[in-house]
């Protein structure tokens, strides 16, 4: 009967309309109230209704080979011989490989030989051409760039604000080890050693025993553990000075600076709320 | 196509392709020689005799679908243009390739839009590009690039406007690292030169006649525009490039009658960036990710085409290992689940297009979004996955879809891989897919919306190089994936769509039974992921080097992509130890040449079919200007 293909159809929209309902009242309208606890479950596979996530209110955190600008790594503050140290050994690689070449590195020298020495004296990325391929790090025979996760940089002056230098780039290790907990035990058991291959050899030689640390064991997943005391660490709530930001990235204009401290509010803000509802945040 | 059938008396019994040359080359020795170039294959034709021997090729060999024609530049290496043309049977089987030579100054080789009518796009880009006059053509203009431009910037010794070095890594990169931004060493406006014989006064001039006709379109603008008062109801309308159902920047000029649209002429290039030149600057590595940006719904499908032809070049050097089943078996999945989101895409714009606005396209979105989203937790992006590498894979799928919170991002998702993908398949897409048939396959208003719209006929479809769901809707069982298989489709058990009809409907069945065979592949992927668990994407365990030497020779990669055939034509000039970057790099795009018969298929419908036509054609911006 002519119509018969339009009323079908049409009742799959409504099939649509009260699925999706049925499922917020199946979870209490919970997703209204910044809950996360079932945010798993319904954008998984068995959910039937059409769920959106509410950005910016809700923002999924990304998986761990999410590529989105790369940082580099320097030790932690509180490592016991290298602290604030570059993983890089400028050896040009991730300049070589970047395909649309946004990254420059001067190379560093011995002030009195004039001989290269294993470490970058300046770096640049141009984020504007930046393509967020992540071959650098892929590429990186250190371990020493790594993509970063945080993708919000709206900044309002293309030419000031666009070049990252070695400053702006650099994020310690603990930050890497939060953002993709599973990749850097797997680098880990790849290079053998928590350390820095080029220090971790050094040990080995015994030129200092004292000077680095032995190799964590590798049983556990100790990276995990970590991570959460990193992120807790410098979780803003608990922070009474202002600690070391997560992101590592010392601000470097004013404009940077301000945009900084509005995240940092907000991110007060809300942990203060989460804590107020007794939630994890 | 101005010869349809074969005499059987005229059919030759040249079945393989070496058969063919041979026949070619004693038939007419002369005009015709083996093209010995190391790592080269095919026949180089005198250009005198192109078309008559081109003609012989298509009604006697039976070589009726001209897949790629594009030119080389040999500045250097013997100083001479070639044309290379890539022909198949639609019966199946391999390439015949042959070439045409000329001189590099006056470039001059006849036209073969009188044999293929799906030449005439190609022969447009490559006088563009590349400065080569086609004797016999009906309307050579350019195409990607404006009358305005100076010179045919895939020559090599054109250079750019932000020129910095004839190939990458650039030097100033490293050791010495003078960061710079590109505009500041090449002042912008400063850095442009204009042909002498354009008239920049002219550029200002916005009357109608000067608006169409510095598009040099087929559209004879004066005839219609002359005549004065409203005698005439034929009139141009231009649609265009900022049009809501144009899927991007993408222009039509059209006559119309009344609502009758009488001619039809594409106008594109809005979105050029001479990604072929990029191409031949980057090494062979650089380019992949720029692949992904060609047709950006399908980057899986861009990456597979590009690595299949440089491993093709990669196997005629010394010390090659092909991939090894489990990640030929990934690249199946991945390149198959691209597939499902392209047609999901593809059908719901279409039905925007032809008026049932977003809700259906939103519907399909969902599992779009899914598949999305394991693709960023394997590839580490949604849509620019640059996942496919020589030999390899970027990483193998992780244990775990999971997310780590932070201070910003706090929903967080933690799946088992196997058990998503698992469930994806076996419920969630088949049920999308039975879910989008309910709404739409009976649905009155689509049936008389597309049903005898936009006919493209099966001669047509053939001699105007269409492809993909374009040239099966018309009635030719082509895909690739069976007539030239690759990777490990051989061994899979799928049908090849097919409709007859040649409509708008046909087109969208075509695609919903390539939803449906897609699944069926996926379900055999599945198990065959299990029983290589813990293999090696790589065949001998450790990733590619990340600047690869790529032997001398040419090599033309092709897949089934969901707009249709995506090739890439890859020329390697390397001595002895290989080359780091192509010689020349070639894309055939789809989307590109399915727009060719465009005009055909539209005339004598209505504008709003228009329209509707576009979206069944099923293009991206992204690939169709490069
Ligand atoms: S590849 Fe790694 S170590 Fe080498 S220069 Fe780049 S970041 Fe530094
Ligand atoms: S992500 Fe890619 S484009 Fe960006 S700096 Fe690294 S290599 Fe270059």
């Amino acid at each position: 009967m002519y119509g018969t293909g339009l009323a079908k159809g049409l009742l799959l929209t409504l099939r649509h309309f009260v699925e999706s309902y049925a499922d917020d009242i199946r979870y209490g309208f919970r997703k209204y109230h910044h809950s996360t606890d079932n945010f798993a479950i319904r954008q998984g596979t068995k959910t039937k209704g059409v769920i959106t996530v509410q950005y910016p209110d809700e923002k999924v955190a990304v998986p761990e080979r999410f590529r989105f600008l790369p940082f580099l790594i320097v030790e932690d503050e509180d490592h016991p011989t290298r602290a604030g140290k570059d993983w890089c050994t400028s050896c040009g690689i991730c300049a070589k490989v970047c395909p649309p070449q946004c990254i420059w590195i001067v190379r560093g020298s011995d002030p009195n030989t004039g001989r290269p020495v294993p470490d970058p004296e300046a770096f640049f990325i141009d984020i504007d051409i930046c393509m967020n391929c992540g071959y650098c790090a892929e590429y990186c025979p250190f371990d020493a760039i790594k993509m970063d996760h945080d993708y919000e940089l709206a900044s309002y002056n293309r030419t000031t604000h666009h070049i990252h230098d070695k400053k702006r780039l650099s994020k310690p290790n603990s930050y890497w080890r939060g953002i993709a907990p599973t990749r850097a035990y797997e680098e880990m058991l790849a290079r053998g050693t928590w350390e820095h291959k080029d220090a971790a050899k050094e040990a080995r030689r015994g030129t200092a025993s004292s000077r680095s640390q032995p190799p964590r064991p590798a049983s556990a997943q100790p990276a995990v553990a970590e991570a959460a005391a990193a992120s807790e660490a410098s979780a803003p709530a608990e922070a009474t000075a202002p600690a070391p930001s997560v992101e590592g990235a010392t601000p470097w204009s004013e404009d940077d600076a301000k945009r900084e401290e509005r995240r940092r509010k907000a991110l007060e803000r809300k942990a203060r709320r989460a804590a107020k509802r007794g939630t994890a945040f | 196509m101005d010869n349809p059938a074969l005499a059987p008396e005229r059919q030759l019994d040249a079945t393989t392709i070496d058969e063919a040359t041979a026949y070619l080359q004693s038939e007419y020795a002369g005009a015709v020689t083996a093209d010995d170039r190391e790592g080269y294959q095919g026949v180089i034709i005198d250009r005198a005799r192109l078309v008559e021997i081109a003609r012989v090729i298509r009604d006697d060999l039976g070589f009726d679908y001209l897949s790629s024609a594009t030119a080389v530049d040999y500045l250097g290496a013997g100083d001479h243009m070639e044309m290379v043309y890539h022909a198949y049977r639609t019966s199946g089987g391999g390439a015949l390739v042959f070439k045409a030579q000329a001189d590099r100054e006056n470039t001059e080789i006849p036209s073969l839009v009188s044999v293929w009518s799906g030449a005439d796009f190609q022969e447009r880009e490559a006088w563009d590009l590349m400065g080569i006059r086609f004797p016999g053509h009906p309307n050579l203009k350019r195409i990607l690039m404006w009358e305005g431009f100076h010179g045919h910037p895939l020559r090599k010794d054109w250079r750019e406007a932000y020129y910095e070095e004839e190939q990458k890594p650039f030097d100033s990169r490293w050791p010495g690292g003078h960061v710079h931004r590109a505009e500041e060493k090449n002042v912008f406006g400063k850095n442009v030169s204009y042909p002498p014989e354009i008239d920049l006064n002219r550029l200002m001039d916005t009357s109608e006649s000067a608006v169409y006709q510095s598009l040099g379109l087929g559209v004879d603008v004066e005839r219609i525009m002359d005549k004065d008062g409203f005698e005439t109801n034929e009139l141009v309308v231009n649609m265009g490039p900022h049009h809501p159902s144009t899927h991007g920047v993408f222009r039509m000029v059209l006559t119309v009658d009344g609502e009758t649209v009488t001619s039809l002429e594409p106008v594109m290039g809005y979105l050029h960036r001479n990604h072929e030149k990029i191409g031949e600057r980057n090494t062979y590595l650089h380019n992949i990710p720029f692949t992904d940006r060609l047709d950006y719904i399908s980057s899986m499908g861009n990456n597979h085409g590009y690595v299949l032809a440089v491993e093709q070049l990669m196997s005629m050097g010394r010390r090659y290992n092909p991939p090894t089943y489990r990640c030929e078996a990934l690249r199946v999945m991945m390149v198959e689940l691209s597939r499902i989101v392209n047609h999901l895409w593809a059908i719901g714009f279409w039905l925007n297009d032809i008026g049932a606005f977003f809700t259906p396209v939103l519907y399909f979105v969902q599992e779009r979004e899914r598949i999305l989203d394991f693709f960023e937790a394997v590839a580490g992006s949604r849509m620019m996955c640059n996942y496919m590498r020589f030999g390899g894979l970027f990483a193998d799928l992780p244990e775990r879809i999971k997310s780590v919170s932070n201070l910003t991002n706090d929903r967080v998702r933690d799946y088992n891989t196997m058990q998503f993908l698992t469930e994806m398949i076996n419920e969630r897409i088949p049920r999308t897919i039975d879910d989008l048939e309910r709404l739409l396959t009976q649905n009155e208003i689509l049936l008389e919306r597309s049903i005898g719209v936009g006919v493209l006929s099966r001669d047509d479809a053939i001699n105007y190089s269409a492809a993909g769901p374009l040239l099966r809707g018309s009635g030719v069982a082509y895909d690739i994936r069976r007539a030239e298989p690759y990777s490990i489709y051989p061994e899979l058990d799928f049908d090849v769509a097919v409709e007859e009809e040649g409509d708008m409907y046909a087109r969208y069945r075509v695609r919903v039974a390539e939803l449906r065979e897609s699944v069926r592949i996926l379900k055999q992927i599945l198990p065959r992921l299990e029983a290589t668990a813990g293999e090696s994407i790589w065949a001998d365990g450790k990733p590619g080097a990340y600047a690869p030497r790529i032997p001398h020779g040419e090599a033309y990669g092709r897949v089934e992509n969901g707009k249709g055939e995506l090739g890439y034509y890859l020329v390697s000039a390397g001595g002895r130890g290989g080359s780091a970057n192509p010689w020349r790099y070639h894309v055939r795009a789809p989307s590109f040449i399915n727009l060719t018969p465009m005009g055909i298929m539209s005339r004598g419908y209505k504008v709003a079919d228009i329209v509707g036509i576009l979206g069944s054609i099923d293009i991206v911006l992204g690939e169709t200007d490069r």
